[in-house]
């Protein structure tokens, strides 16, 4: 009796998995499957489709070496503060996740744009951001450093405390520490926030459109060239959607690669033994 | 993000609304007394789904307050949205009786498809210059359009976008043949859709813009509240186009009476004068 009792709920919580399984790969298998080869080449001679491609690569590479750089140490900063404003600057950098991105782009309008905040600074020099490729690493920056600064800040969370005493002890700097010590025992983590982050980059569309606007070459992102060539022709924005799956895709297996268990266990012990040597 | 959702959601609550009403019929055509003239008087609620372009939001919701005050027992249901949006529900067998298109092309596709019948024109809506207020004082004509340093345009794939093209193209022989290239060259984006053009201008982020008569009339009577955040430049006659609009019964259509109903009223004296009162142009008159 007990056996089978165990196989029909474990069948049942497979079973309630599965209905989000198909849920979730139907529309990625259709976006593949309905539709020729042919239209698909096709689509991929749409003039929208490089100019696009190329400028969300050149943007969202940019906008992940500016999150990795800043949001590290800020992450880093984060992990090792305790208190009610620590929290609370944890929580207002978690704020843009939730806003839809229309919001964020109302938002850096207000912000960045000719009649915003910072006005009184920008138009003497003479310096306008709104319809540029700043812009759009502008707007995509906003939107993805979060994901990283959350995943950044559990990743350091994570690390022994008792390893940065030590090395603290032993004399080891506070830079050296951050350089020596937390960023690689933190490191899958660090790569995963990445690699979300950059992800969500790749798909940002609300704001970039409120805020940069809509120019070939200059800021129209592959998610924009999508929703322009939807104007026209569904199949050119097929092929354009299947161009981005295609690329998320080969960025997640990458990732995968990078943190297989292996990979991850062998930098850990090498921290270990550098600890261990200096101790 | 926005916009497409929306509508999303809307056809959502049309096609729930729609199933609850199909239901409605059948108990009533199952009663024995019904005849057809019987239930359009009956007191059962007749729901009406009109897919509008997003253009006719003010003049047709003025237009539906007249007719559910004429028709007692049936309300409207308003599907506003882009025209390429409502064009592709409507193929999709969006459960619509009466499709209004801001572009004759849409109207056409979907004749062609079997998906309405005959369309009639009703409105047209010309293109007008919105001037951001910092640059009001310089950019007093359509001519001096070249000399802004930030010009925002609609997408060549939207309907708004291709007219602005025509109307750079007709501008060559009146204004110089470099006009339409002096004009793109300070083109700084291509919008969506006419809003996000309407709005890059009232933001001051772009100077100038094209859109048509009844945004920059509806932005205007917001303005009203508020400073005034930009000003409108006629587009000359002779070179300015018109978008037209035409209106059809939508092919197995729930209310196919009540529809023909409302596109009567859309063209009667009164919905005439909504739509004027909103900017639209009279469809009859010489272009």
């Amino acid at each position: 009796m007990k056996p089978t009792s165990s196989t029909l709920q474990r069948s049942l919580l497979a079973l309630m998995g599965a209905v989000l399984v198909v849920f979730l790969a139907l529309p990625l298998v259709a976006l593949f499957v309905m539709g020729s080869v042919g239209d698909f080449q096709q689509g991929l001679q749409h003039p929208l489709v490089w100019p696009a491609l190329r400028l969300s690569l050149l943007t969202t590479s940019i906008t992940l070496g500016l999150t990795v750089l800043l949001g590290t140490p800020l992450a880093w900063t984060l992990s090792r503060s305790e208190g009610r404003w620590a929290h609370a600057l944890e929580t207002l950098l978690q704020l843009p996740i939730v806003i839809p991105p229309a919001v964020a782009g109302i938002a850096m309008l207000l912000a960045f744009g000719r009649r915003g905040l910072l006005q009184p600074i920008l138009e003497p020099l003479g310096w306008s951001v709104a319809f540029t490729t700043a812009a759009v690493v502008m707007a995509e920056l906003f939107v993805s450093a979060p994901f990283f600064i959350q995943a950044a800040v559990s990743a350091f969370r994570r690390v022994d405390p008792k390893l940065i005493i030590v090395a603290r002890t032993f004399g080891a700097s506070p830079l050296r520490v951050f350089w020596r010590v937390g960023v690689p025992l933190a490191a899958p983590g660090l790569v995963a926030g990445a690699a979300l982050s950059w992800a969500r980059a790749l798909g940002e569309f609300g704001a970039t459109l409120m805020f940069a606007g809509n120019l070939e070459g200059r800021t129209q992102t592959l998610p924009l060239a999508i929703y322009t060539a939807l104007e026209a022709d569904l199949r050119a924005a097929q092929a354009l959607s299947i161009v981005l799956v295609v690329v998320a895709l080969t960025l997640l297996l990458a990732l995968k690669l990078l943190l297989r268990p292996g990979a991850t266990s062998d930098r850990r012990s090498r921290v270990h033994a550098d600890a261990e040597g200096r101790a | 993000m926005i916009q497409h959702s929306m509508p999303l959601a809307l056809l959502g609550l049309c096609c729930a609304l729609s199933a609850l009403g199909c239901q409605q019929d059948a108990s009533t055509s199952a009663a024995p007394a019904s005849s057809p003239a019987a239930q359009a008087e009956a007191p059962v609620e007749d729901e009406l789904v009109v897919f509008a372009a997003a253009s006719l939001r003010d003049a047709f919701t003025a237009v539906g307050e007249d007719f559910e005050r004429a028709h007692p027992g049936s309300t409207i249901t308003f599907n506003f949205a882009g025209t390429q949006e409502l064009r592709t529900q409507v193929e999709q067998g969006a459960p619509a009786d009466v499709f209004a298109s801001a572009d004759q092309r849409h109207m056409e596709a979907l004749v062609t498809a079997g998906r309405v019948a005959t369309p009639v024109r009703f409105a047209r809506n010309e293109l007008v210059l919105v001037v951001a207020r910092e640059a009001a004082d310089r950019i007093r004509a359509f001519a001096d359009l070249p000399t802004c340093a930030r010009i925002v345009i609609g997408a060549p794939e939207v309907p708004i976008g291709r007219y602005t093209l025509q109307v750079l193209d007709r501008a060559g022989p009146h204004l110089g043949a470099a006009f339409r290239e002096r004009v793109l060259a300070h083109v700084v984006s291509r919008e969506l859709n006419v809003r996000q053009v309407l709005t890059k201008v009232r933001l001051g982020e772009a100077e100038a813009g094209v859109v048509y008569r009844t945004d920059a009339i509806s932005a205007a009577t917001t303005d009203e509240r508020n400073a005034p955040s930009m000003a409108v430049v006629s587009i000359p006659a002779d070179i300015n186009v018109t978008a037209e609009y035409p209106i059809a019964v939508v092919v197995g259509a729930a209310h196919p009476g009540l529809a023909q109903q409302w596109v009567q009223a859309v063209l009667s004296a009164e919905g005439q004068a909504a739509l004027a009162r909103y900017g639209f142009l009279p469809a009859d008159s010489p272009p």
